[in-house]
């Protein structure tokens, strides 16, 4: 029982070792398309009248990529090790401050650092703070763990507020990131050339994520993951392997924190605060915790959320709650796990004949949620939006709450559309499994 | 004396609210695993429903019929929702009571609206009871406590002389060999859910008018829950109990005692000045960081005992 | 100082994807980005305020807004947190909007002053002026202070000064309560530094910061004030900390003075209920029945009509004055632009709209205008919060004896 164990790892790192190299570009094109969009994505919204970048669609990009280090560093103890984290936003948080105090001593002239290669200050000051607080948290492991990352991220946010030091009490420590020490010679005056650098540094931090899981210690952290016992009867001690991992995922939510310091030019104490390591977990969890691709879609739609829904509706949290309430419900391998689900039916070729079925479910699921939004809509603004002097209006029309009508129509599209999108799902869900059944007999599934 | 007197019925009274909010959450985070973070929602619901109910029949049928009515919001949870979920794992639960928790608020606003509704003590108890030199000790106060002692009793008996009680204690800790023993575990899932959901709607309907009923006192209440349930230990109704209390008094008494590590270390013989390192650390008195207390003894009690004070199994 | 939706080519884009119409705005409109917390537990911080701007726009706009043009306020949801206001500055200047305003959170207002600040000196064609309606921390007009940041409401020193100027001569021993954060302390230095000025007499037997919003229960505070023999409290706390502290202090039957600076606003009423008749004071800069005192006949059916369409207190009238000295900055520039509009307004003296002169200091863009402090009890002709009790003026201080001396050095573009 314990040589298996104890080959088992070998066994697969072998096979992988004498799979054929396959082509770089046929391997990675996901990769590079993904660069690729992210590289031209500002020009989409460039207004060519005033020659001008729209600034809000630059920062959000920035904070999209900044965010998918810091939820891909979460994923690093989460989705690799088990660890569940309430207070990863410490690290991210600390790490931004340090990367704050840097530039400060920079523009004084105490520190000479080119702006490009502020971030790893925040990394080194995330690492720091990782081997101090992971030295502590991940002598526990599982419910322990998480309780203790909790209190600590409580501990931190409240000594935030009070020592002014370090981190500036309530203001926060404010800082430029136009130093005039550059590799490239750019003054980063312009949000498009803060974005193009966090692009960098994204592209770099998650090449080196990606590798780390294929290392040795990323291998351990799977195991010790999936069965700590048989971690510990290798010989490994999972202690330790969390605390490595805890370290090194300190580094990369360091740089995170330390592009957000640049991206900002301010760090305060929010960013050390409980709803930040939320953040994480909700995108991780959307995402897909167990790829390495699904936090990076997750950090997408939630960063979308936050900043896009929220422009739209005052009831954005409450669209967010649903949001994942049907994922949890319906999709619990987040979108990735969505997605690999169709893989046995592409394998056999046949992924075409759920196209109709998808489109049948899509139309009563519109059809749903279109009640549910109107609903909510007419609720939230009959309570607190009629007061604020707005009138609600859809497509120019405007639409008076006081009436019936709205209400009975939204009413009406969200029962009707509910008892369609059962019947629709049966019959989905016939078909799926028909494909599935299919799949298994062919052996395409796993 | 006279400070040390009012304080420690100060803290008696806060721990005791404590342990209403956190013995429900204790009996479904020991049973089910579960991190409810829609718990603290339930005690905001408890109090909004009270707030309404009393409008119209006065507070105490509003005592009775607002824990019922979470209640069975809590049965309806556990049975269309958790219980589909449970199977995708803690993490799975965890950020569905997170989203539930989030849409909870967002009705409470959208029903009654953004601001604190004047949700009062109930007349008969609105007198000062007695006075401790000089400090008023409130009615509804001293009904607090008989309220949470009979709660407090109420559960342990249930829990130790009833046949449901038993069952419910076994499983706490074996839950397949329930199974196998022909009970309708599920059932008995939906029974904690809805019962500890009640609990937090009773704190809501006790609390809401002590403190203040408004959207952000959920929000406000989380975190300490937790602390308390993990504190006294999974599996442990006692545990959380003197959790609760322990907590309230600390916090009570560290408001009283103005105190720092200067101080401490002044005794020593070590003068701490502004040169020093870490001379703002050292020098905070104990009132600033009275309300961080719990957080620091629970990650004290989780690196020494990850059970918690009392727990009989590993969290 | 308390803390804790415009449509933009982006959030078109986004809205399109998600299936939401968007509707275009009305052209020839001068925007005013406003910057609040709107959703969340906060939220009605926010909102309560948007809805007192939105009734005081329909008046400005019905006196013929600026330049022929009207104002439109478009709100973004900041959430309490710097970077999402931050956000709403990039919108706002993507759109060109020559105001944002925020209200609630000194944090926030320093996050915009300088993104305000590196904005405008990187971007000389695309200029905006923070308008500040609340953030009050005192440095934010001394040390930090900036060419492009008015604020349109008294700082925390100046706050502090009225509350000691306001104590009654047999009150010789008072009790300080603030938050630890840099608002708290700010008081708590401020009103020391006044009593030993101001009121050499005043002995204070007590000095508190609690943490910001974590306090569940006040009880042992109260004890503690009890026990120090306090006869007045003074307290800069806000929202629940407030709220807890008053409605503690009444349970346990503290019968001394409360001064605080926020009881006014939303839900601080409620908090303290008919048991406080008497007993709770705010400083204010306008309350409903100051006009009834003066007998100031229009802004009291101004100030009425209000009350009969949304049903609730119209404490927030004192914007006015704001939106109305924006008004006559627009016009005095000749022109809808931040730089020509920010050097209009310096310095610009006029009444504000109960008819007292109110000045914006040319030196640190410090508004002077007179200020109240209100006491809560019974028999006044409008409550707040259908509570029966609203708010009688207990002392008004005036512009000319807030005008305390300014640190700013103030660095002006060309």
């Amino acid at each position: 029982m314990s040589a298996d164990a104890d080959t088992l790892p070998r066994v697969t790192a072998a096979t992988a070792d004498v799979t054929p190299p396959r082509p770089f570009l046929r391997e990675h094109w996901p990769w590079l398309a993904a660069i690729l969009i992210a590289v031209v994505m500002p020009w989409f919204f460039f207004n060519w009248s005033t020659g001008r970048h729209s600034g809000f669609v630059l920062t959000m990009l920035s904070e999209i990529g900044l965010m998918t280090i810091f939820a891909l560093s979460f994923n690093m103890q989460m989705g690799h090790t088990g660890l569940l984290s309430f207070g990863h936003a410490i690290l991210f948080g600390l790490g931004g401050y340090c990367t704050a105090h840097a530039l400060n001593a920079i523009k004084d002239g105490g520190l000479w650092l080119p702006t490009e290669l502020v971030p790893l200050v925040g990394g080194v000051g995330g690492l720091f703070f990782g081997i101090l607080f992971g030295y502590l948290a991940t002598k526990q492991r599982a419910t322990a763990f998480a309780m203790i990352t909790m209190g600590m991220g409580e501990l931190v946010a409240a000594a935030a507020l009070m020592f002014m030091g370090f981190f500036g009490g309530e203001g926060g420590v404010s800082t430029n990131r136009v130093t005039g020490v550059s590799l490239l010679g750019a003054s980063y005056s312009s949000s498009w050339q803060v974005y193009y650098l966090i692009v960098v540094w994204v592209v770099i931090c998650v090449v080196l994520m990606r590798l780390q899981t294929m290392t040795p210690l990323g291998r351990m952290a799977n195991a010790c993951r999936d069965n700590f016992e048989r971690a510990q009867f290798v010989g490994y001690d999972p202690r330790m392997v969390r605390f490595y991992q805890f370290m090194l995922s300190g580094f990369f939510a360091g740089i995170a924190g330390g592009l957000y310091a640049i991206l900002y030019e301010i760090v305060t104490f929010d960013t050390v605060a409980a709803p930040k390591s939320a953040t994480a977990l909700l995108a991780t969890y959307i995402g897909g915790a167990g790829g390495f691709f699904g936090p990076i879609l997750g950090t997408i739609l939630v960063v979308l959320l936050q900043s896009g829904v929220s422009l739209l509706s005052n009831a954005w949290l409450l669209y967010v709650g649903v949001l994942f309430i049907i994922m949890v419900m319906f999709a619990p391998g987040g979108i990735v796990g969505l997605i690999g689900a169709h893989a046995p039916i592409a394998r056999i070729g046949r992924l075409r004949e759920l196209a109709v079925p998808y489109i049948r479910v899509l139309i009563p699921g519109l059809f749903t949620m279109l009640g549910v939004v109107a609903l909510v809509e007419l609720a939230s603004f009959t309570t607190i939006g009629a007061s604020q002097g707005k009138k609600l209006a859809v497509g120019g029309l405007a639409v008076d709450t006081a009436t019936a009508l709205p209400w009975i129509v939204a009413a009406a599209a969200l029962l009707l559309g509910g008892f369609w999108l059962r019947r629709e799902a049966a019959a989905f869900r016939r078909r799926w499994d028909a494909l599935m059944d299919e799949a298994k007999a062919q052996g395409a599934a796993v | 004396m006279e400070v040390f007197l009012v304080s420690l019925l100060n803290g008696l009274v806060y721990g005791m609210l404590l342990f209403m909010l956190s013995s429900g959450l204790t009996l479904i985070f020991s049973m089910m695993g579960v991190l409810n973070f829609a718990h603290a929602s339930a005690y905001m619901l408890g109090a909004y429903f009270a707030f309404t109910i009393s409008l119209y029949v006065g507070f105490w049928p509003a005592l009775i019929l607002a824990p019922l009515l979470c209640g069975l919001i809590g049965a309806a949870i556990e049975m269309y929702g958790l219980r589909r979920v449970h199977k995708n794992g803690h993490i799975a639960e965890l950020l569905f009571t997170f989203g539930l928790a989030l849409i909870i608020e967002k009705c409470v606003q959208m029903t009654w609206g953004l601001v604190a509704v004047p949700y009062r003590v109930p007349a008969g108890l609105d007198f000062p009871l007695f006075s401790v030199y000089g400090t008023n000790f409130h009615a509804y106060r001293a009904f607090m406590l008989l309220i949470s002692a009979l709660m407090f009793v109420s559960i342990w008996l249930a829990l130790t002389r009833t046949r449901v009680g038993l069952i419910i204690q076994a499983s706490l800790t074996h839950p397949e060999m329930v199974g196998a023993l022909g009970h309708n575990v599920p059932r008995v899932f939906t029974l904690v859910f809805a019962g500890g959901t009640a609990l937090a709607g009773l704190a809501g309907v006790i609390g809401g008018n002590y403190q203040v009923t408004e959207p952000s006192m959920a929000f406000a209440m989380g975190p300490i829950v937790f602390v308390v349930v993990v504190f006294g230990g999974l599996g442990s109704l006692t545990g959380c109990f003197i959790a609760s209390l322990l907590m309230g008094l600390i916090q009570t008494f560290a408001i009283v005692l103005d105190y720092s590590l200067a101080d401490l270390l002044k005794q020593l013989g070590i003068t701490i000045t502004s040169s020093t390192p870490f001379a703002e650390v050292l020098s905070v008195p104990l009132p600033r960081i009275g309300a961080l207390l719990p957080y620091i003894l629970l990650v004290l009690i989780l690196l020494v005992k990850p059970r918690g004070l009392m727990g009989t199994r590993d969290t | 100082m308390r803390r804790k939706l415009g449509l933009i080519p982006a959030a078109m884009a986004a809205a399109g994807s998600l299936g939401f119409g968007a509707a275009a705005l009305a052209q020839g409109t001068i925007k005013i980005a406003y910057t609040d917390p709107l959703s969340g537990p906060f939220a009605q911080v926010g909102d309560s305020n948007l809805k007192q701007f939105q009734y005081i726009l329909d008046y400005i706009n019905s006196k013929g807004g600026a330049l022929g043009k009207k104002f439109e306020i478009v709100p973004f949801d900041n959430k309490s947190q710097p970077s999402d206001a931050l956000l709403a500055l990039k919108s706002a200047t993507d759109q060109n909007m020559p105001f944002i305003m925020q209200c609630s959170g000194s944090n926030i207002a320093a996050a915009l002053i300088e993104a305000v600040d590196k904005h405008n000196e990187r971007n000389p064609d695309n200029r905006i002026i923070y308008v500040n309606c609340g953030a009050v921390a005192t440095e934010l007009t001394n040390e930090k202070c900036s060419f492009w940041h008015f604020r349109f409401d008294i700082h925390a020193a100046m706050k502090a000064e009225t509350m000691v100027r306001a104590l009654p001569k047999d009150v010789t021993k008072i009790y300080l309560l603030n938050q630890d954060y840099l608002f708290g302390q700010s008081v708590q230095r401020d009103v020391k530094e006044f009593l030993k000025k101001l009121r050499p007499d005043v002995q204070v037997v007590g000095d508190e910061l609690i943490p910001l919003g974590k306090v569940k229960d006040f009880s042992p505070y109260v004890t503690k004030i009890k026990a120090a023999g306090a006869q007045a409290l003074i307290t800069g706390n806000w929202g629940p900390d407030m709220s807890l502290l008053i409605k503690a202090g009444m349970d346990a039957g503290l019968d001394i003075r409360y001064y605080t600076m926020y009881a006014h606003l939303t839900g601080g009423p409620t908090a303290i209920g008919p048991g406080g008749d008497g007993k709770v004071r705010a400083i204010m800069p306008f309350s409903e029945n100051i006009a009834v005192e003066e007998k100031n006949a229009e802004v009291e059916a101004w100030t009425k009509a209000f009350r009969d369409k949304h049903s609730f207190d119209f404490y927030a009238a004192g914007f006015r004055t704001i939106f109305e000295f924006l008004q006559a900055g627009v016009t005095k520039a000749g022109a809808v632009d931040a730089t020509k509009i920010a050097y209009a307004l310096e310095g610009l003296e006029m009444k504000d709209f109960l008819g007292h002169p109110a000045i914006i200091r040319k030196g640190d863009h410090q508004i002077l205008s007179n200020y109240y402090v209100g006491v809560f009890k019974k028999g006044v002709k409008y409550d707040s919060e259908k509570t029966g009790l609203g708010w009688a003026t207990e002392a008004t201080v005036t512009a000319k004896d807030l005008d305390q001396p300014s640190t700013c050095k103030m660095k002006r573009p060309k």
